[in-house]
């Protein structure tokens, strides 16, 4: 176990650099500069400025710069927020898409987990189609769609919860943005929860469960939740990255200062350093996420042995 | 105690499917007395499973259902009690031993815990009364260095071994009924052997009536005081074992036993199988169901329901020429007798 752990963290270094690698080339391809705007510069201030960030050395040398900056975990000045380094910008950001992400994950995996078993235990009855609609559309519904539908009841008809802006932890600021990037998540667990238990229900040791007089209860909770579970254990890592990493569409729509508000930012402007970091730190935090997953599965399941 | 535990009669539990109901058991009736050995034995599909799990309640619903019928249990109608009043027979005073012992066992939890949990609910056993109980009931089941392995996950047995568990788990509130269904199947031979003679064995220390339920004419040979031969939904023969074998009186009988392999007469010869497949009890005829499968059909037995004659008290079978053919296999019997006693 510990030693596939620590291999599995050496091969993170690697891949982190690959994508990096690949970032930097699709930035270098595209057209266009940090600072270039509609009117061309002056050639002169143009040299200037190519001068300042090296853009005036051959490729290899930018980019051998680059991955240096990365390996010592520094890297460098946004171009775009002066003044500020990538790495204050991600010191600032993560908190608010973190806790973000994280309440909306956890949301999620309470009513999706709730919701799946009962849906599961009571199949084909009218909970599990109701259930079962409402995740459908939780799937379907996009988020920019369910974003601003919520706040046009709760904001500006009903008047009970802030439209938008960061107000910390604990706010009711956090109401609304949770609850629309939560629902996709949610009634992807539900559906994932649902198909899992059904499975398990349905199989021989349920049954022997049920032969040893034991409640409907402790069925469910002490023998089927384990297996149940299992395919909700998988997504979530994927899942818990992509949520604490910044979820674009939900800050934008929120004006929420968080890591994806300020990704689409850097892309827009060509800020260089900080995409690099955003993405640095997204696959880190991915490929931990699913080694934490492989880890949790050798909890649950003793058949699996690294 | 008139020496009767069980007593079911006119079972029917059907399962209603998008291609019709299907009768799975349809009228079964038999008695099984305190320390009897009952060996059920019929193709797939023939009803066996069904009946058996229905006698624990344990038919999905939907899209099961028992029909009809009663299950005296001890002088309880078991078909009458509430849930809860179930769950405390089920794994206490019934338990059953199911075919599959890979996948019969939580892959997720530890031996020690699903042995366990059966004494502290039905016994009131403490923690540690129920890990020495536990520990004790592989030790019976004769699994070696018990004490050690109590703690393993299922997946660190072998089948055979698997099934011993199923066995320790079954027999832990000391049942007075256990089923077991086609506890061998999935086995080796060898390990069939040492399951059945494990049954065998503990059934003699306890007292407990068995059912056994299998497909395997071998099986309940030595095993059965008693066979009942199921077809189709239905009770075809039930007969003291010795007298099913010796003198069947139902040709569907006959056909099995002529299908069990026997090297001394069969050396060369090509396998007797029992024409066509058993029938879709969705969509029985009127008449007897084994009727487009006998040899000795005739028109009667595809219009008519066959009747459920008493051959002698202990024996029945569902044949209109149930009288017949138990004659031509005393016949049988007796030429073979007389063949036996020449020594040439």
């Amino acid at each position: 176990m510990f030693r596939f752990i620590i291999r599995r963290l050496v091969i993170t270094v690697p891949l982190v650099l690959v994508v990096i690698s690949l970032t930097w080339g699709l930035i270098r391809l595209a057209p266009g500069n940090f600072y270039s705007s509609e009117k061309a510069l002056p050639p002169a201030i143009e040299k200037n400025i190519r001068e300042k960030y090296g853009l005036d050395k051959p490729w290899y040398v930018q980019y051998g710069r680059m991955i240096g900056n990365v390996l010592r975990g520094d890297f460098g000045l946004s171009l775009r927020y002066q003044g500020q380094s990538v790495n204050q910008i991600l010191a600032q950001t993560l908190p608010v898409s973190a806790t973000l992400g994280l309440l909306a994950y956890g949301l999620a995996l309470v009513v999706g987990v709730a919701a799946g078993t009962l849906a599961a235990v009571k199949q084909n009855s009218r909970l599990d189609y109701i259930s079962m609609a409402l995740a459908m559309l939780g799937i379907s519904v996009p988020n920019f769609v369910l974003g601003p539908i919520l706040v046009l009841i709760f904001s500006l008809n009903l008047y009970w919860l802030p439209p938008s802006r960061w107000g910390g932890f604990p706010s009711w600021n956090l109401v609304l943005p949770v609850l629309t990037l939560s629902a996709v998540y949610m009634a992807y667990i539900a559906r994932l929860t649902r198909a899992g238990m059904l499975e398990v229900l349905r199989s021989d040791y349920i049954r022997t469960a049920r032969a040893k007089g034991l409640s409907e209860r402790a069925v469910i909770f002490r023998h089927a939740m384990r297996g149940g579970l299992l395919p909700v254990v998988s997504f979530t890592g994927p899942a818990l990255a992509f949520l604490i990493s910044g979820t674009v569409v939900v800050e934008r729509i929120f004006a929420l200062p968080g890591l994806g508000n300020y990704f689409i930012n850097a892309s827009l402007n060509r800020d260089e350093p900080l995409i690099i970091g955003i993405v640095a730190f997204t696959s880190i935090l991915i490929m931990l996420l699913n080694l934490a997953v492989d880890i949790a599965y050798g909890l649950i399941d003793p058949r699996i042995r690294y | 105690m008139d020496g009767i535990l069980l007593s079911i009669r006119d079972l029917r539990t059907y399962f209603y499917t998008e291609d019709g109901i299907v009768k799975a058991v349809d009228g079964v009736s038999f008695d099984l007395r305190r320390g009897e050995t009952l060996g059920i034995v019929g193709e797939s599909g023939s009803g066996k499973s069904v009946a058996n799990l229905s006698i624990m309640r344990l038919i999905p619903e939907p899209p099961g259902r028992i029909v009809s019928g009663e299950i005296i249990f001890d002088g309880e109608d078991l078909l009458a009690l509430t849930p809860r009043e179930m769950r405390r027979i089920r794994g206490k005073r019934i338990s059953m031993v199911f075919q599959d012992p890979m996948t019969s066992l939580n892959p997720f939890m530890r031996i020690s815990r699903q042995l366990m949990e059966l004494t502290q609910l039905h016994l009131g056993h403490t923690k540690r009364q129920a890990y020495a109980h536990a520990i004790e009931m592989l030790e019976r089941v004769g699994i070696p260095d018990a004490r050690m392995r109590v703690d393993s996950y299922p997946h660190a047995f072998s089948g055979g071994m698997r099934q011993r568990v199923m066995i320790a788990m079954a027999l832990a509130c000391e049942p007075e009924l256990l089923i077991a269904d086609e506890p061998t199947t999935a086995l080796d031979v060898t390990i069939q052997a040492q399951i059945l003679e494990l049954i065998k064995r503990l059934k003699r220390e306890t007292g407990m009536s068995v059912i056994l339920i299998t497909h395997d004419l071998g099986v309940v040979a030595g095993m059965a005081d008693r066979i009942i031969v199921m077809y189709a939904g239905k009770i075809f023969e039930i007969a003291p074992t010795a007298k099913l074998f010796a003198t069947p009186a139902n040709p569907y009988t006959k056909g099995l036993l002529r299908s069990v392999p026997d090297p001394a007469r069969d050396a060369g010869r090509e396998l007797y199988q029992i024409p066509g497949l058993p029938p879709d009890v969705a969509r029985l005829p009127p008449g007897c169901p084994f009727a487009p499968r006998c040899a000795l059909a005739q028109e009667r037995c595809r219009r008519e329901f066959p009747p459920f004659v008493q051959i002698a008290p202990d024996h029945h079978s569902l044949c209109h020429f149930a009288t017949e053919v138990y004659a031509e296999s005393v016949r049988e019997k007796e030429a073979k007798g007389a063949s036996d006693l020449n020594p040439l």
